[in-house]
């Protein structure tokens, strides 16, 4: 078991035919995750990388029974991918682009909410299961398969993660970049949800970074419903205060923000924290024999 | 990015938005001009000269001030333009350098004739995280701290939230002018006001309006008198004429170098300075630089793409900050090679020659093994590790 995508994942790449789709499909195909094709408007009735290329998302859910999307769509555009996924029926939509206006986004999950699906990102490094899937960018020869399920806001951070747990002798059950923009599809209370009520995930690591109320959020929610052990850390303890959202952000983000703040509220949540993310993989050995 | 008040105004008067006008000026002359077309155009001899700068609580370090004669206007100016101006917002706050003035704006005193009826309001606009949508926060307490005001008074700030699909609605617009307290002319000043200055916000795809204050005048209209105004960088594509606004004065010169090459880089006071691929792992490196018994002296995210070229250009931005008494470079190779990096760091150090500050290389994930020979072969004064708490323990080390 696993969350979000297996083996049976049917799986589409828009934004197939370009540079990064390109690229990244042709890795995600090696490591064996079921690519049954790609859009690109314009070349419809094509061929990339031995898969059929469609016009329209809708035409790969029709003939090619897609249910999952991997957006590699330039920054102007991926919005637009995004709400042709939902409206056509994807159910788990992972956007990898990084630079979407955030204004673009308000409409984006406004538009989402009346379809039944799943948004991972954008901005991420995208969803690995290992051994059945890789969705994203992510280096997939440091992933093991096992039971340790990973929720991370950051990509190469999310990678070293994954190696010490990996080191330490486990391996993964599904790791979820939920991604580091303002506005994210999946939060990492709803990561972190997901992978609670994963049957095969025994321990979770939950990453984030200074900013936003998400980890707070998740961590109440672990005190509330949590049945595993949780590791957890901050990025950013030593990042100065930015002033970039002036007075206005600071009324809304309120005292949560910092990376202390937030490690206090998961502490007293009862997650295993951790200050130094050289620790991540040996303290989740730990939590586990306890 | 941030605009000036006077661009930020420019911005709100396109979209209908009443503003107090004024006349950009960058010399005394031009200010004294500015000064004497303002006095004819309002009738009234009082005008306020601001300095224009990329912080706010310009006022309390003399930045902004009336003058009510033309030889006023003239020494104002002067004192003015060219001052190092503090503010609690400028790098290092009051007891800092201050940041040059190089603009001023000459404006109308929307206050003038009729002090006492003036009223000061708050009105700002964000995008609210948690909610994911577009808030509008305003509150009777215009002109002071809203931060002080939220914590002491938290019922005089009011929030409107803005539903994506309908936009702002008219009701709404009534319903801050109502809140405001306002009755008759300024009512229906303050409804229009808002809306155009919500038309504003989503139209230039800001992140933050904060209009502070937002003035009832003697005749009951509406003004911005300051605003603070920020864009989403990641929408600058479809408006070119507002990223030409950009004031690279502004901005720290070595972070504008850093961006021009690619790199995101921001300077801070520490002694060890970092390199990292990944935002959340350069701060995760900041962290355990810390950790190590160091500060760390920057932040620097070299992207996905960590070639020669860029580590080079990354390496002679660091070593520009002459607190830096050691260097970490930490990158996790997944698409990136890790012995192309070290190829990089190798030819960097060749390069630029005359290294004074040791350096922990720490290269993790694709072909590791083959970098940290490539590095510990090199005859360099550079220490590699492949763990992360290996690379910790050298910065202990090389610190003493």
């Amino acid at each position: 078991m696993s969350v979000l995508v297996n083996k049976d994942s049917r799986i589409i790449v828009q934004g197939f035919t370009g540079k990064e789709g390109t690229f990244h499909a042709g890795q995600m195909i090696e490591y064996g995750t079921n690519v049954v094709g790609g859009v690109t408007p314009g070349k419809g009735g094509t061929t990339h990388l031995d898969r059929p290329v469609f016009n329209t998302v809708a035409d790969a859910v029709s003939e090619a029974g897609a249910d999952t999307s991997v957006i590699f769509v330039p920054p102007p555009f991926a919005g637009d991918a995004i709400m042709e996924a939902a409206a056509a029926g994807i159910k788990v939509i992972i956007c990898i682009t990084e630079g979407i206006p955030v204004q673009d986004m308000v409409k984006v999950k406004a538009y989402i909410e009346d379809y039944d699906c799943r948004l991972v990102g954008p901005n991420c490094p995208g969803v690995i299961t290992p051994g059945e899937a890789k969705c994203g960018i992510m280096p997939g020869f440091i992933h093991r398969q096992g039971k340790i399920g990973i929720v991370s806001r950051s990509g190469t951070l999310t990678y070293e993660a994954v190696d010490q747990v990996t080191k330490a002798g486990m391996g993964q059950s599904t790791c979820i970049g939920i991604g580091g923009d303002p506005i994210v599809g999946t939060t990492t209370k709803d990561a972190v949800e997901l992978l609670m009520n994963d049957p095969e995930t025994e321990g979770i690591i939950m990453i984030g970074e200074i900013g936003g109320s998400m980890e707070a959020d998740a961590a109440h929610y672990i005190k509330e419903h949590g049945t595993k052990p949780v590791v957890g850390f901050i990025a950013g303890q030593t990042a100065p205060k930015g002033r970039t959202m002036g007075h206005a952000g600071a009324i809304i983000g309120g005292a949560e923000d910092t990376a202390e703040a937030k490690m206090k509220i998961m502490e007293a949540c009862g997650i295993h924290v951790v200050k130094s993310p050289a620790d991540i993989g040996t303290t989740m050995v730990e939590a586990l024999k306890k | 990015m941030n605009l000036h008040e006077y661009q930020g105004k420019e911005l709100l008067k396109s979209y209908g938005v009443a503003i107090q006008e004024g006349i950009v000026a960058t010399t005394v002359d031009e200010a004294v001009n500015a000064y004497e077309e303002i006095a004819e155009r309002t009738g009234s001899k009082f005008a306020v000269i601001k300095a224009q700068i990329h912080a706010g609580g310009r006022g309390k370090g003399g930045g902004v001030k009336v003058v009510k004669s033309k030889d006023g206007a003239k020494e104002t100016a002067d004192a003015i333009l060219g001052m190092m101006l503090k503010t609690p917002q400028t790098p290092g706050g009051m007891n800092g350098p201050g940041k040059l003035v190089r603009k001023i704006l000459v404006a109308e005193d929307a206050y003038v004739p009729d002090f006492d009826s003036c009223e000061e309001f708050y009105v700002s606009i964000l995008m609210d995280r948690q909610r994911k949508q577009n808030v509008i926060i305003y509150s009777t307490e215009g002109g002071m701290d809203i931060e002080e005001v939220a914590e002491k008074t938290p019922h005089l700030v009011h929030k409107e939230y803005i539903d994506p699909e309908q936009g702002l609605l008219p009701f709404q617009a009534r319903k801050v002018a109502f809140n405001l307290g306002l009755s008759g002319k300024a009512f229906k000043q303050m409804s229009k006001f808002i809306a155009s200055l919500y038309k504003a916000f989503v139209g230039s795809d800001a992140s933050l309006f904060e209009i502070n204050p937002c003035m009832k005048t003697g005749h009951d209209d509406i003004v911005a008198v300051d605003c603070k105004v920020t864009l989403d960088e990641n929408a600058l594509f479809r408006h070119k004429d507002l990223a030409e606004l950009r004031d690279l004065d502004e901005e720290d010169p070595t972070e504008v170098e850093a961006k021009n090459v690619g790199l995101n880089y921001v300077n801070l006071d520490g002694n060890v300075g970092c390199m990292v691929n990944g935002a959340g792992l350069a701060m995760a490196t900041m962290d355990i630089i810390k950790l190590s018994g160091g500060e760390p002296a920057n932040f620097l995210d070299v992207g996905g793409t960590a070639d020669a070229k860029r580590v080079e250009h990354a390496f002679r931005i660091i070593l520009k900050d002459p607190n830096v008494e050691a260097i970490l470079i930490n990158i996790f190779g997944g698409i990136v090679r890790c012995d192309r990096v070290a190829q990089g760091v190798v030819d960097a150090y060749k390069n630029i020659g005359d290294i004074k500050v040791p350096i922990i290389v720490r290269l993790q994930g694709t072909n590791a093994d083959l970098a940290k020979d490539i590095i510990d072969k090199s005859g360099l004064e550079v220490h590699s590790a492949i763990q992360l708490q290996d690379a910790a323990d050298l910065v202990a080390k090389v610190l003493g």
